[in-house]
């Protein structure tokens, strides 16, 4: 235990170290986001009734950096470690592989909530009302980092290259947490796109994320934590079966 | 004397390549034990292997009793490896680095052992120092301390004193010296053969992934020249001692004898044919002259 408490911390303070670079670089352009489009959208038909456009985009942004920030922490964190070597000091302790994954999770869940806290913070005066249901709000916080956290350590134990992380998170997570309904309800969508969309974890993130505020969404929210939870116990299951056979870390 | 280090028929394949083929031996507890070989023999892929760093693809490996891969945690709590790359973490400082480390293998408060080892190593000024503003072999010092920090039975020196000045090698010698002494078993690789040779008691050598001997220090190099003789003759080499020569170099020549008491029948003979022995001189083998011999493929 006190194994996977040091390794949390460690990771902690890694990204605490660089937090000008970690927390408030996604917070400010979560804030460049907000500015530009609750400007160009601000005539844009309400999309819930009683919630203006600039209120509804928050919780949006807020998710999708949640959600990008906890993919970079665990990916860049094993990357770096992996490319300059020094990951060699974590693979010679006594570390089991539920202890390696949880530490980088939980470090990657809390980075994530820490800059969604930030965005929060810099977009309060957007008008976003008080979370009608806060549990719901805590419940996707911290499923949708869980999720974005796991496939973070996946692709920073399957990368052996900065392009290969780079290609993994600009094709793969930029399109997912971009077409996902941050910036617009999927309800306006073509049937086909409304349909691909549907089949993206991250659209049940925001959208439960939203209800969690303003008591509507688009899906039911227990349907979208069935889906986040289950793509959770997934990608975990994933991640914890490739650390334990040591793949790309113990060759 | 049971064994702190058991290797059992381990082979280590990448695809068609034969890292490591059927190695196996024994450290007993307490020794300090050498394993050599050239580059891309096999030592590091098989320090990767005890130290669970890769997986054997057969065969087992057990540290102080536990088996590497099915009770890993008690093997590696049994185990210190300082790696062979010069490897740190570019955000923690000295002390912070070791703390970690400490913290990795369930140490919450370590700091006595730690400035012990700081001072031991001659790293305490620069205890809070960041790790990139530390010289290559200060860095180095750094690893040993993270090897050492759960005080572990069995340590492994992947070759720790490539590239690192005269001044460090003797303390860092010393302060192994000094933990063989309290009883820890020590494996140690190196490119420098005289270390080797100063401080093991016992040697491994590898070749080609393959185990291609294993004696104690004085065995191995009692197997081999030295019973070579360098003598400068007032005349010629007598017939009857031409089968013993191996070799000339200007005016002397090289004998070979079975044992050094053979020295008796040359000197006998050379007086009997009225040659008169001008120089002589054995010539003493070393680690190195066994060690090129056998990697050249030749036998003891």
């Amino acid at each position: 235990m006190h194994g996977f408490l040091t390794l949390l911390k460690k990771e902690l303070v890694r990204f605490w170290k660089v937090s000008f670079q970690t927390v408030a670089a996604p917070v400010l352009m979560a804030l460049m986001y907000q500015l530009i489009f609750s400007h160009v959208m601000s005539r844009h038909a309400d999309i819930y009734p009683g919630v203006s456009y600039t209120a509804f985009l928050i919780p949006g942004l807020v998710m999708m950096s949640m959600a990008q920030n906890a993919f970079a922490n665990g990916s860049s964190s094993l990357i770096q470690s992996k490319i300059t070597g020094n990951i060699v000091f974590i693979l010679l302790p006594p570390l089991g592989p539920l202890e390696f994954f949880a530490a980088y999770l939980l470090a990657a869940v809390v980075r994530g909530l820490v800059v969604g806290l930030g965005v929060i913070v810099v977009t309060s005066g957007f008008g976003l009302p008080m979370p009608a249901h806060p549990l719901w709000v805590a419940l996707f916080a911290v499923l949708g980092c869980g999720v974005l956290g796991t496939l973070g350590v996946i692709a920073g134990i399957w990368a052996e290259k900065f392009d290969q992380l780079a290609a993994f998170q600009n094709f793969l997570i930029m399109p997912l947490t971009f077409l996902s309904g941050v910036f617009y309800s999927i309800n306006s969508l073509p049937d086909f796109w409304r349909t691909v969309s549907h089949l993206n974890p991250v659209f049940y993130m925001i959208d439960g994320f939203r209800f969690g505020f303003f008591g509507q969404a688009d899906i039911n929210p227990a349907i979208s934590a069935g889906v986040v939870g289950t793509s959770f116990l997934l990608l975990a299951g994933l991640a914890l079966r490739l650390i334990a056979k040591g793949y790309k870390l113990r060759h | 004397m049971s064994s702190a280090l058991s290797i059992q028929h381990v082979s280590k394949r990448f695809g068609d390549f034969t890292a490591l083929d059927d190695v196996g031996f024994d450290v007993a507890e307490g020794e300090f034990f050498a394993l050599l070989g050239p580059n891309g023999a096999g030592k590091t892929t098989l320090i990767s292997a005890m130290a669970g760093l890769s997986r054997p693809s057969s065969g087992t490996i057990r540290v102080m009793g536990h088996d590497v891969v099915n009770d890993f945690r008690a093997a590696r709590m049994k185990l210190g490896v300082v790696p062979q790359e010069l490897v740190f973490d570019p955000f923690l400082s000295v002390r912070e680095t070791l703390r970690f480390q400490s913290g990795y293998f369930g140490i919450a408060k370590n700091d006595d052992w730690i400035d012990e080892m700081l001072v031991k190593l001659g790293l305490d000024d620069k205890a809070d120092s960041n790790m990139r503003a530390l010289s290559g072999g200060m860095k180095r010092r750094v690893m040993v301390a993270q090897a050492l920090v759960h005080r572990p039975p069995v340590i492994v020196l992947d070759e720790p004193t490539a590239g690192v000045d005269v001044e460090l090698r003797q303390s860092l010698w010393a302060f192994v010296r000094e933990l063989n002494g309290a009883g820890h078993t020590i494996v140690l690789t190196t490119h420098y053969l005289e270390e080797a040779e100063t401080l093991c008691s016992r040697i491994a050598m590898l070749k080609k992934g393959r185990l291609i001997a294993l004696e104690s220090k004085d065995r191995l190099l009692s197997h081999s020249a030295a019973r070579e003789v360098s003598l400068k003759l007032g005349g010629p080499l007598p017939e009857e001692l031409s089968a013993l020569k191996v070799g000339q170099e200007d005016n002397r020549v090289i004998l070979r004898l079975e044992t050094i008491a053979g020295l008796e029948h040359v000197l006998a003979t050379l007086r009997t044919n009225s040659v008169e022995v001008r120089e002589l001189s054995v010539i003493e083998t070393d680690l190195e002259s066994v060690f090129v011999k056998l990697m050249n493929g030749g036998s003891l």
